[in-house]
């Protein structure tokens, strides 16, 4: 990966504590490129850094970049060239969707594309006379979008772009977000715990629980690293120290051991000591996930 | 030339690994041929709907296997002197049985037993037809 380009999202030790929920020590890159898949349950700080990242809320400790631009201080001139859209962004019930066409086409003159905002029409199946009130509320995710898309921002920063999507509609917005991704200098970070998604389409992966990150890192890796092993073994044998272990459940003959720091050499070690491997498999990004932050929780005494 | 590949979520090999074999069998059967120009990792990333990191993993496989070749600036291409039709099943037995020793030796199956194994089962299918 190249390291060199400003990258499209520089976080470090950022920092916000609020009445009943503090966002602490928050630190991830995104390169330009890139899908950044920001992946953690409700509540746990992914709205808030988002937030943070708009400019809209200012870290009490820590550095925020985004595009090469200090935020909150140069939010202005980032805000050119960021797509924002969350599910709190409600479109004006009473106008029709070719208003709201009309109205960021004249917000930002020089960067709407119009040929493609014809395209995303077709493609989302929405027609510009429609009243926002007449649309579904998939239909108000994919108009929000498209209006994010089409002026084709080179950050785009979406807070769960797929909830509440019918598995078509999700079809039709992940294949325009990876269309996006054609152009090497635009990016995206989605939250998301459609874990699903984010294990097809992310290249990056940040896990955040409770205002922590608790893992970060490229996606082949994060897959590559993990496993769950099925061994058996006689009663009275204890399972070896080995690194990586992050959970085993035993029972008498019988242990499954999760790995997140798995290779090749590992299953020999367990062999040494008289278990039978019985099966490795690999993991999805979901079940990765929840054995993160279930261990995370666990080492922290939560 | 159609670009995208069918990636399945509940099919057992990693994602990279699904790109990587259907690349060859495309090859394999002729629709790709050698010296051809074929689709950029960006590219194949947007018509499949995987990420970019994925397909980047399977080309560097594929060119790590001599398969396709990077030009610079240029593009990827299906390589001259890629081994043909036959080859590439050949190659693609020959992963399956790489991947069935690699399972025998996490299950502690020594050579012998692989062996019997693997008579077992071509006694099976003779048996099933």
């Amino acid at each position: 990966m190249t390291t060199t380009a400003t990258p499209a999202i520089a976080l470090r030790g950022v920092s916000k504590r609020y009445r009943f929920f503090a966002l602490d020590d928050v630190s991830f890159r995104l390169e330009p490129g890139q899908i950044l898949g920001f992946v953690g349950p409700n509540g746990a700080g992914k709205s808030t850094t988002i937030r943070i990242l708009m400019g809209l809320v200012r870290p009490d400790a820590g550095d925020v970049e985004v595009l090469g631009c200090r935020m909150p201080e140069e939010q202005v001139r980032a805000k050119w060239d960021i797509g924002f859209v969350s599910e709190e962004m409600r479109l004006f019930p009473g106008s029709a969707l070719g208003g709201h066409l009309a109205f960021v086409r004249s917000l930002f003159p020089g960067a709407w594309d119009d040929r493609y905002a014809a395209r995303l029409l077709r493609r989302f199946h929405l027609h510009p006379e429609q009243r926002v009130r007449e649309l579904s509320r998939g239909e108000q995710v994919k108009a929000a979008l498209l209006l994010a898309l089409a002026r084709r921002p080179r950050l785009l920063l979406l807070d769960e772009p797929t909830a509440g999507l019918d598995p078509v509609a999700r079809q039709e917005v992940i294949g325009e977000l990876m269309e996006v991704l054609r152009d090497e200098d635009r990016s995206i970070l989605l939250s998301s715990h459609n874990t699903l998604d984010v294990e097809q389409v992310c290249d990056q992966i940040v896990f955040i629980d409770r205002g922590r990150i608790v893992d970060s890192g490229d996606k082949e890796a994060f897959l590559e690293r993990w496993r769950r092993l099925s061994l058996e073994l006689p009663a009275t044998i204890a399972l070896p120290e080995v690194p990586g272990v992050v959970d085993v459940a035993r029972s008498a003959r019988t242990a499954v051991v999760t790995v997140n720091a798995f290779d090749e050499a590992l299953p020999a070690a367990y062999q040494r000591v008289g278990a039978v491997v019985r099966d490795v498999q690999r993991m999805t990004l979901e079940e990765i996930f929840v054995a993160t932050v279930m261990n995370r929780r666990k080492e922290r005494g939560e | 030339m159609h670009a995208e590949l069918t990636i399945s979520q509940a099919d057992p090999r990693p994602m990279y690994q699904q790109i990587v074999d259907q690349v060859c069998r495309r090859i394999a059967v002729g629709d790709w041929e050698p010296g051809q120009e074929i689709p950029s990792i960006r590219a194949l990333a947007a018509s499949t709907r995987v990420s970019v990191i994925t397909v980047k993993r399977a080309y560097l496989e594929l060119e790590h296997q001599g398969v396709l070749t990077t030009r610079q600036g240029r593009g990827t291409f299906v390589s001259e002197n890629v081994r043909l039709q036959q080859d590439l099943r050949e190659q693609e037995l020959d992963g399956h049985l790489a991947r069935a020793v690699d399972v025998g030796r996490e299950l502690g199956l020594g050579t012998r037993e692989l062996e019997q194994r693997l008579r077992k089962v071509i006694r099976q299918r003779e048996e099933d037809r």
